[in-house]
């Protein structure tokens, strides 16, 4: 089926690409994303079944999928509203689907993959198509969003890339076969340390560009803000997960091995720093799309907290991932409509949101609440759960810090969305306000839907799911 | 013979730390493709012959004739200045990059493992962090381009090492390659030259906090 996926995806996004249409693009658009759904449930009802060798849906990868699959339908609907009114000719729309559809399924095949060159390959992709994506608009500002992305993308895949070869090596004579991720959990007790410790450092900060950690967070910012909203929707959520899957099944071998606690350390040190780099930044921000990226930052260092820490963290942590995907992309959809009413993204030029847009701003005021981790959010269910696991494996002198710094970031969440909520705009004109269409919001309920509901009463199939993705870790 | 070509672009890689025109480092870069077209030779002798005349003809055709002609072609083509405009001397350049080949030579001294060949490891480490350090010193796009190019040289020597078992990772990094060459500078330098003229990175740098 992976095989199929691939080819009709690539056909399809062939088509867009030739295609100025608008009918048959949106027809295209809804083939691939039925296509997305069979493969999907395929996916699915055929868990733990290797697929061309190089492909295996295990428990995580189906999670991830399936979010994929849910954001991906609004992601692509949305962008109607945001590309089709541009003035601009018609090549760069298709340019734009047609890397949309590419972006999407090179996001499912690494989620899928069992081989670590294999994950390496499409990742690489990844970059290829949201650089497309991020130059949408062509002009100087998403001009250095993408040369930078571009190049730091670039530098952490070789950064990738040499981790791969320590591995190898590593690995001894065990060959190409030694590379599976399977294989690889089955060796790491046998593997020699020296280079298994480089391999996992290259390869983590390699994957952190994505994941947006520490070393290599600086590119994925400027991209989300430059990007057009449906793709950075994207961007902040289901391709940080790319790169969390890259780390976490490197990290189930590192587990399995003598450098756990080693690794444990590298990683906490890089979720301590990325937090308080968001938090730093946050506080300071002036443009809204920045800000929620940053918020990205560091919620991103709370799930590799949670994976630092153990326990019920690694439970906690991929559902965080999940709950987190949901809750920042149905953020970045209702920034899209605040643009597209106030025509900025810097907060000095917001306010009286409820106003303007009612059910927008409904929206503002849910999503703040569950991007901050309060309750009914489901977000809060996880964080609970992995400063738990924080407290009893004894990491207090983390976990306090982390504490305040989660504090501040909430007061300038609170801050900045509730000028945007009730106070005046400055300079604005209301006479101009373009239309916002209300069926635009309803994605977003039912995302932020999803965020309270897998929190608060997760499904069985959900919860076995997640224990089954972390059983091979120590507890 | 392997070991005199490996020392031989280690030797590059201090000259590129005091050239001082563009058309030096192209030229550098050219003949790292050829340095690096004689170690995959000899090193990957072994393997499946159509493979290998895979790897060469990407050494040569890629590394050695098409990544230069399109650096120059670019430099003239958007009037770039000749000068590299380092932000620091070339004599402190020249320290560090000693400085960077000693360390690694030292590090690598700890390493107890038979099975690596430790000058590959030396010399790719001493490729990615002269690359990494040409990035930060340097000011012009270009430059932060062909320093690219010679972090993924490194890469290439690196690869060399676990060739004779792996092939596969051998093409793996010069998919990396082509993917870079194509991408990065194919269509992207095009596109930056387009908007802005004389590129260097403090035209770049309109996006923070």
């Amino acid at each position: 089926m992976i095989g199929i996926y691939l080819t009709t995806a690539l056909i399809i996004s062939g088509l867009v690409f030739f295609n100025r249409n608008k009918q048959i693009n949106k027809s295209l658009v809804t083939l691939f994303i039925l296509l997305q759904w069979a493969f999907t449930i395929y996916e699915y009802l055929h868990k733990g079944i290797a697929e061309l060798s190089y492909f295996k849906p295990d428990a995580l990868a189906i999670l991830l999928l399936t979010t994929l699959s849910i954001i991906s339908i609004p992601a692509l609907f949305h962008s109607y509203e945001y590309i089709y009114p541009e003035k601009e000719n018609p090549k760069t729309r298709s340019i734009y689907y047609s890397a949309m559809i590419i972006l999407i399924t090179a996001i499912g095949a690494s989620y899928l993959s069992n081989h670590i060159a294999v994950t390496w390959i499409f990742i690489e992709i990844t970059t290829l198509s949201a650089s497309a994506l991020i130059f949408h608009r062509r002009n100087s500002g998403s001009l250095e969003a993408t040369w930078k992305y571009i190049f730091v993308c670039s530098i952490s895949l070789t950064f990738v890339f040499i981790g791969i070869l320590f591995l190898s090596i590593a690995l001894g004579n065990e060959g190409e076969q030694g590379l599976y991720f399977d294989s690889l959990l089955k060796q790491a007790s046998n593997l020699n340390t020296f280079w298994f410790k480089l391999s996992f450092v290259f390869i983590f900060v390699g994957f952190t560009a994505k994941l947006g950690l520490v070393p290599m967070y600086t590119a994925g910012i400027d991209a989300k803000d430059k990007a057009p909203t449906p793709a950075a929707a994207l961007f902040s959520s289901v391709l940080m997960n790319v790169g969390f899957v890259g780390i976490f099944r490197l990290y189930i071998a590192v587990a399995n091995s003598s450098i756990h606690s080693w690794a444990n350390h590298v990683i906490m040190i890089a979720a301590f720093l990325s937090i308080f780099i968001a938090t730093v930044y946050v506080l300071k921000v002036k443009n809204i799309k920045r800000m929620l990226a940053y918020s990205s930052i560091e919620h991103m260092g709370i799930v590799m907290l949670g994976i630092a820490a153990g326990g019920i963290g690694y439970y906690a942590a991929i559902l965080h991932l999940i709950l987190h995907s949901f809750a920042k992309s149905s953020l970045f959809f209702q920034i899209g409509q605040v643009y597209n009413i106030y025509k900025s993204k810097n907060l000095y030029y917001l306010g009286n949101y409820f106003k303007y847009n009612l059910p927008g701003a409904i929206i503002i005021l849910i999503a703040f609440i569950c991007i901050t981790a309060m309750p009914p959010s489901g977000l809060f269910i996880s964080e609970f759960y992995i400063f738990t696991s924080l407290f009893k494996s004894g990491y207090l002198f983390v976990l306090l810090p982390v504490l305040i710094l989660l504090t501040m970031i909430i007061w300038a969440i609170g801050k900045n969305f509730l000028k945007l909520l009730f106070t005046p705009p400055v300079n604005f004109d209301e006479t101009k306000i373009e239309k916002v269409n209300h069926i635009e919001t309803f994605s977003q309920f039912i995302l932020l839907g999803l965020v309270v509901y897998l929190g608060i009463n997760p499904p069985a199939v959900f919860v076995d799911l997640i224990h089954e993705a972390v059983k091979n870790l120590i507890f | 013979m392997i070991n005199v070509l490996l020392i031989t672009f280690i030797i590059t890689l201090l000259y590129l730390s005091i050239a001082n025109r563009l058309m030096t480092y192209v030229k550098i870069i050219a003949f790292q493709g050829l340095i690096l077209f004689g170690v995959a030779f000899m090193e990957l002798i072994e393997i499946n012959p159509v493979n290998l005349a895979f790897i060469l003809l990407e050494t040569i055709i890629v590394k050695t004739i098409a990544i230069p002609v399109f650096l120059s072609y670019v430099i003239k083509k958007n009037g770039i200045t000749r000068e590299t405009e380092p932000f620091v001397p070339n004599f402190v350049s020249l320290i560090i990059v000693t400085m960077i080949i000693i360390v690694t030579f030292l590090i690598s001294n700890s390493i107890t493992d038979t099975h690596l060949n430790k000058i590959y490891f030396v010399v790719a480490l001493v490729a990615l962090f002269s690359g990494l350090y040409l990035i930060i010193s340097r000011k012009k796009i270009i430059t932060h381009v062909i320093a690219y190019v010679i972090i993924e040289n490194g890469v290439f020597i690196l690869s060399l090492a676990v060739g004779t078992e792996m092939p596969m990772l051998v093409n793996l990094g010069i998919l990396l390659d082509i993917f870079v060459s194509v991408f990065l500078l194919g269509i992207f330098i095009n596109k930056v030259g387009d908007v802005v003229k004389d590129i260097d990175i403090t035209q770049l740098s309109n996006l923070r906090d």
